[in-house]
């Protein structure tokens, strides 16, 4: 970005001026840099005690596993004690499952908010839109005597149906924010056809994957990490989540230091996988709008 | 649409088909259980008959504010809470806010940070609070050998533990996770304006520092404003990141309660204090109207402020 007036002043002084560009360009990589240690230090230290064994962990917390120091028996410990593969196997099951019946129930809902003119769509795009804002977790007494109600406390039914409910609001605005953009030719070319409404639905569902996209991305995060549900509505052995069955395991296991490092190691790295591989078209849909 | 003649429109089936499971999962899951929360916080429990409740009007509010045991509680509680978050807004915004100003002027090595920057923010709230028991534990000393580095050891506390330094611990750790999400929002809006915009200032030969406040900064008052009230409806929800830390006593000796875990206590019992349903859903209902007011000033305040579409 070297335009007229800078090269005028880089002329007129040109050592202060290199100088200032300098601690211009420097200072700010340099902010970038220390922000970055403080966040990723703590995950490193995780990381690199999990694979030593106890001594070390104490003696050289700071060090790359080596041959001498290298140990799996935090996982072994882990693994003798705590389910981590039913664990894993609750958090996949209900993410996926409340992350596809959101997605389908809330481009169902978007498509005939932004398609058909009706009395009433005013009203319901306040009320979805209110939904944005109030966290669902006001409502967990009410919640709670559902499910008891219900008899499904303790199911991972639960918490597919409480997450579906507490992503709907969100997924419904920014679908149909993209639903209104479908260009309306397209919809009447369609009708001319003789195409059903429901087919329309199904010919527009394409047309805004980035948008789906996206949400899938935002709506998997919060439940994967999620304590509060599956603490209060599904807290048994059998249905406890890798957040909840690790939060359990690390309170009641607190000084045995390997198995700790270890079940963090492990309750942490799948999370980083997928952050790391989807983390481009993550932000990208962030900043192209698509969740504004 | 327009083949039908007026009088002879069939109703409208298929909008039904296509807004019902939204709305019957929204109304059962959301709309009825928040009412029948709120509706609660007007009962109590039977005195004989613990599984029914009696209509008592505001005594449970009443209770809450004025009782000689239990309100200090929740008033400090309360207090806790308005310091949560004027901690995470004179430090996690500001920070987000530098870091996003940087990250703005884009490059390769810019766009490695961005990534770098915003993996805290996806970790639960469960295991960012073991790293840093870990990680201030004295038992484990890291922190105080980090500390040596820079020969400040003898600052080290255990400040977990300690009544004058938990909660502000507490939340730099809740910032330290955090701060992605203020970053990236800031990061998009500050993207979003058009250079020809710049171009004229600079030209002028405003500096970068005049260029961000006089130019960038007023344009993106309104993510501001998101953001603000994101923190706010963030922090007066909070639970997941103290419960892990400081269990749901919120220790020591209560100094980092904050209106989530007084809810979680009172709700299910703790220890030597008996569950109180109704008295937990006259908590939870004091944080729907935090929220709803905070929710409120954002609204009205976001109709008056001018919006720049570029």
């Amino acid at each position: 970005m070297v335009d007229s007036t800078v090269l005028q002043k880089s002329m007129q002084s040109p050592f202060s001026y290199r100088i200032r560009n300098w601690f211009g360009e420097m200072i700010p990589i340099l902010i970038l840099i220390f922000w970055s240690v403080i966040a990723l230090f703590p995950i490193y230290l995780i990381l690199m005690n999990a694979f030593k064994e106890r001594k070390a962990i104490f003696k050289l917390p700071f060090n790359v596993p080596s041959a001498e120091t290298f140990s799996l028996i935090g996982f072994q410990n882990v693994n003798q004690r705590a389910h981590f593969g039913t664990y894993f196997f609750n958090s996949i099951f209900v993410t996926v499952i409340a992350l596809l019946l959101t997605l389908l129930i809330g481009t169902m809902a978007s498509f005939a908010l932004a398609q058909y003119k009706f009395k009433g769509v005013t009203i319901l795009n306040l009320v979805f839109s209110i939904g944005i804002m109030i966290p669902i977790r006001l409502a967990t007494v009410g919640i709670l005597r559902l499910m008891v109600n219900l008899h499904l406390t303790n199911t991972l039914a639960a918490l597919i149906i409480v997450y579906v409910a507490q992503s709907l609001p969100m997924t419904i605005f920014i679908v149909s924010s993209f639903m209104r953009q479908v260009p309306q030719e397209l919809i009447h070319a369609a009708r001319v056809d003789g195409a059903s409404e429901y087919r329309i639905y199904g010919l527009i569902l394409p047309l805004i994957r980035p948008a789906l996209g996206a949400i899938g991305i935002f709506t998997m995060i919060p439940i994967w990490n999620d304590l509060w549900w599956p603490l209060i509505l599904a807290p048994s052995f059998e249905t406890a989540t890798v957040t909840l069955g690790s939060q359990q395991f690390l309170g009641q296991y607190m000084t045995d230091w390997n198995a700790v490092l270890a079940s963090m190691t492990m309750s942490m790295v799948p999370i980083l996988i997928f952050y790391l591989i989807f983390s481009k078209q993550m932000i990208k849909s962030i900043t192209s709008g698509a969740l504004k | 649409m327009v083949a039908y003649r007026k009088n002879r429109k069939p109703f409208p089936w298929h909008i039904v088909v296509f807004l019902a499971p939204a709305l019957v999962v929204y109304i059962i899951v959301m709309v009825i259980p928040l009412l029948d929360s709120l509706s609660l916080s007007l009962f109590t429990e039977h005195p004989e008959n613990a599984r029914e409740t009696i209509f008592t009007g505001l005594s449970n509010y009443r209770y809450l504010f004025t009782d000689y045991y239990y309100s200090p509680i929740f008033w400090s509680a309360l207090k806790h809470n308005v310091i949560f978050f004027v901690i995470h807004m004179v430090v996690q915004n500001p920070i987000g806010l530098l870091l996003a100003a940087i990250l703005c002027k884009g490059g390769k090595i810019r766009t490695f940070f961005r990534t770098v920057l915003f993996i805290p923010t996806i970790l639960s709230f469960v295991l960012v609070g073991f790293v840093w028991k870990l990680i201030l534990s004295p038992v484990w000393g890291v922190s105080k050998t980090i500390l040596n580095l820079f020969s400040l050891g003898g600052l080290f506390q255990p400040w977990l533990g300690l009544e004058e330094s938990a909660l502000i611990t507490c939340s730099l750790i809740s910032v330290w996770q955090y701060i992605g999400t203020p970053m990236i929002l800031f990061y998009t809006a500050l993207i979003a304006i058009p250079d020809e915009l710049l171009e004229a200032a600079r030209v002028d030969g405003a500096n970068p520092w005049l260029i961000f406040w006089k130019i960038k900064f007023p344009l993106i008052i309104p993510t501001v404003g998101l953001v603000t009230m994101m923190t706010f409806v963030g922090n007066f929800n909070a639970f997941d990141l103290i419960y892990t830390l400081q269990g749901a006593l919120a220790g020591p000796n209560f100094s980092t309660d904050i209106m989530g875990t007084l809810f979680y206590r009172t709700f299910f019992g703790q220890q030597q204090q008996m569950p109180n349903p109704t008295l937990g859903a006259t908590i939870a209902t004091m944080q729907f109207f935090i929220i709803l007011i905070g929710v409120i000033v954002y609204m009205i305040w976001q109709k008056r402020t001018t919006v720049y579409e570029y």
